[in-house]
């Protein structure tokens, strides 16, 4: 019956194999290094697209095993093991078919680069950990694969280590992490020590928290908990205040950015709240923090890709801005909510990031402001990106406006301010795309590119068929139709209740979304608002906000600094005090050796000296021993 | 009586260990050897005459002595007079052969 479930554990076995092979091959198999990437991760999206077929019926019970046995202390035994249930299933799908169309684009995108096996050997060891870590069926296992995408991506925004700026972005995003991943594993801890049989599987979990926690631990205990497993998903999602890796980290490729800064590994911190969700839920003060953190962070990132320049930190901030918005799904309780924006973003983002590279791949260059008039020329990346940039900015029919629409129900139905919040995001959203979308396509060439030409048949097809995606993947759940957050609950389809305040939150978001593209297109095509008009006004807060309001200054001043003080005093401690006793051991050694040399000189009365002087110190202390005692 | 042998033996062993350590002259070193057996020789009398149980055995033990004493200078000059024909001096600070 559930043939396909049970052999789930093989999905991330492609990959894996994958990634092998390719870093036995060698640098010179750069066709059989593209076939071999490609075919693992089409192998992995084949068989999750079965294991997720067999679980659309309505009667699929969540399947796990266990049979590993990891660490045997005394009488406790952690066990390894994975899971499928409805999130895990939809989870592979959308990490595999990414995967799969970042792995096809890349052999066109990469096919100039001399390290393309290494590459593709990258993108398959990270395809593998991210499938772990959503088959994960326990917390620990969860947090191994979790530290192995944290390393995919740390070496990939690293590709091109030649470059400072990409090895600094590199060590940054690996550091800012490394602060969530900290409050993740004390996480862990916390739960080992307080489950009852130190149980860190996630049925255990579910079964504790579920039902009201009954006498387990104590509520400080639980919204502690809760609050470190947010931290981790800050972390990795690149929520405010630990956001500030994740622009950077456009340093590298551009399919990398697709992949794992847009579509699936920021989405591992959304991933880990709606997979914990019992434990965030069992904290009020917990839920309130994730929803005010996610809703602040949606404005926040959205106002400052407003003012960015370049293409790809456009997109990188309206990843975070959109993050934000699955958070704030989760904080208000709405994991279906959360869930769904994953799903559709990771398509229309995924599509945005390859539509971007192409028109890098074309023009060589990142600023918009040097674009212009690629419409003409670009003309299937020009409507696949429209396609993606209108489901971003929340327009109807596609995917982004029935998500977006989803979570902004949810939140005029449970907090109005997050509501308003979420709106002015969307706004700025559209604002944003609007203002991206007509410097790029629309107007005439601001500089030279006279051998503008569209790219390779085998870039545009995965950008055709996530556009078809972005376009089709939103009707899984509408306010008519709540198929979705059935499923993902494990229940018959729930009804909908939301009635007025559905058609209030879907009008609003529709005019705000609408207002936001022809505001841009007033200042960037009718130019009847000059485009100039910010910069003379306000220059101060142009920059502030171009500049991400100097978050990253402010860091560098606050932590950065200080910590480089302490580093500086250690230095100095470890140079005279550590290094002083080291080296003075040394010279002592030396200077007793040569204190000795001088000693055996070969006279017979020299070492009568010696001995003499060795029997009066012998018969010392003897005599002295009975005086002494 | 026996402290002041003791003190008298003492002070015998002390200038022949004064003498075997800071002499140059091979021949004086030697002569300081002798000086320290001849305290311990006369250790053993004073012992056998005024110890806890005096008798006679360490009297004969001391005439031993001598004898073997007398061997062994024998041979310790021996030992100098080639030493000297193969370095030429019997000062003893140009003795450094333990060196090499």
């Amino acid at each position: 019956m559930e043939f396909y479930t049970q052999s789930a554990w093989l999905i991330p076995i492609f990959p894996l194999a994958a990634f092998l092979l390719l870093i036995a091959l060698g640098r010179s198999y750069r066709t059989t290094a593209m076939l071999l990437g490609s075919a693992g991760s089409l192998a992995a999206f084949v068989l999750s697209l079965l294991v997720l077929f067999e679980r659309l019926g309505p009667d699929a019970v969540d399947y796990s095993i266990r049979s590993f046995k990891w660490i045997v202390i005394g009488d406790y035994t952690l066990r390894l093991g994975f899971e499928v249930t409805n999130l895990t299933s939809l989870m592979l799908v959308v990490i595999t078919g990414v995967s799969l169309a970042v792995n096809v684009y890349s052999a066109g995108y990469m096919k100039n680069d001399e390290r393309l096996t290494v590459f593709y050997g990258y993108v398959a060891l990270f395809t593998f950990s991210m499938i772990g870590l959503v088959l994960a069926d326990n917390i620990l296992l969860l947090y191994i694969f979790w530290e192995l995408v944290g390393v995919c991506s740390f070496l990939l925004i690293g590709f091109w280590y030649a470059r400072p700026s990409a090895r600094a972005a590199a060590k940054k995003a690996f550091i800012v992490t490394r602060i969530g991943d900290a409050g993740l594993l004390l996480a862990i801890l916390l739960l080992f020590w307080y489950m009852p049989g130190h149980a860190l599987d996630f049925t255990s979990i579910y079964n504790v928290f579920h039902e009201g926690q009954s006498g387990v631990m104590t509520s400080g205990i639980t919204t502690f908990i809760a609050l470190l497993i947010l931290l981790g998903a800050i972390g990795k999602s690149g929520q405010f205040p630990l956001h500030v890796w994740l622009p950077d980290a456009m340093e590298g490729p551009t399919p990398i950015s697709a992949l794992i800064h847009a579509a699936t590994m920021v989405a591992a911190g959304v991933f880990l709240l709606a997979r914990t969700f019992d434990i965030v839920s069992a904290s009020e003060a917990a839920m309130q923090t994730t929803a005010y953190i996610g809703g602040f962070t949606a404005i926040f990132a959205a106002t400052i890709a407003l003012a960015q320049n370049d293409i790809k930190r456009i997109l990188a901030y309206s990843t975070v801005s959109q993050l934000g918005y699955m958070v704030m799904a989760i904080g208000l309780g709405s994991v279906s909510g959360g869930i769904f924006h994953l799903f559709t973003h990771a398509f229309f983002k995924a599509l945005l990031f390859l539509g971007a590279g192409s028109i890098i791949h074309a023009v060589h260059t990142q600023d918009i402001r040097e674009m212009g008039g690629l419409g003409a020329k670009m003309k299937t990346t020009a409507w696949t990106f429209a396609i993606g940039a209108l489901a971003l900015s929340g327009i109807p029919p596609f995917s982004g406006f029935w998500s977006k629409d989803a979570i902004l129900t949810t939140a005029l139905d449970e907090n109005p301010v997050l509501f308003v919040v979420g709106l002015a995001a969307a706004f700025c959203t559209a604002l944003y795309m609007s203002r991206l979308f007509f410097l790029v396509f629309a107007g005439k060439p601001r500089s030279g590119h006279a051998a503008v030409k569209e790219s390779a048949a085998v870039m545009t097809i995965p950008m055709i068929i996530l556009a078809a995606l972005s376009v089709v993947a939103g009707f899984i759940e509408t306010p008519w139709n709540g198929w979705l957050s059935g499923w993902l609950s494990g229940s018959e389809a729930v009804e909908t209740v939301h009635g007025g305040s559905s058609i209030a939150a879907m009008v609003a978001s529709i005019g705000v979304g609408a207002l936001g593209i022809y505001l841009g297109w007033l200042f960037f095509v009718k130019k009847s608002i000059g485009s100039g008009f910010m910069a003379a006004k306000l220059p101060s807060l142009l920059r502030a906000v171009e500049r991400g309001y100097y978050i990253d200054e402010w860091y560098r001043v606050i932590i950065v600094k200080p910590l480089r003080g302490l580093g500086s005093t250690l230095a100095v401690f470890d140079e005279y005090v550590i290094g002083g006793t080291v080296r003075m051991t040394g010279a002592l050694t030396t200077a007793a050796g040569r204190f000795a040399a001088r000693l055996s000189n070969g006279k017979v009365q020299t070492y009568g000296l010696a001995a003499l002087i060795g029997c009066i110190v012998l018969i010392a202390v003897i005599v002295g021993r009975r005086f002494w005692s | 009586m026996l402290p002041s042998y003791l003190t008298m033996a003492a002070i015998l062993f002390c200038i022949g260990l004064y003498g075997a350590l800071v002499k140059r002259n091979a021949v004086v070193v030697l002569l300081s050897v002798e000086l320290m057996l001849n305290a311990v020789n006369l250790n053993l009398i004073v012992f056998s005459k005024y110890g806890v149980a005096p008798s006679l055995t360490g009297q004969v033990f001391s005439l031993f002595t001598i004898t073997v004493a007398a061997a062994e200078a024998a041979v310790g000059v021996a030992i100098l007079i080639a030493l000297f024909r193969a370095k030429g001096t019997v000062n003893v600070d140009e003795y450094d052969e333990m060196r090499r």
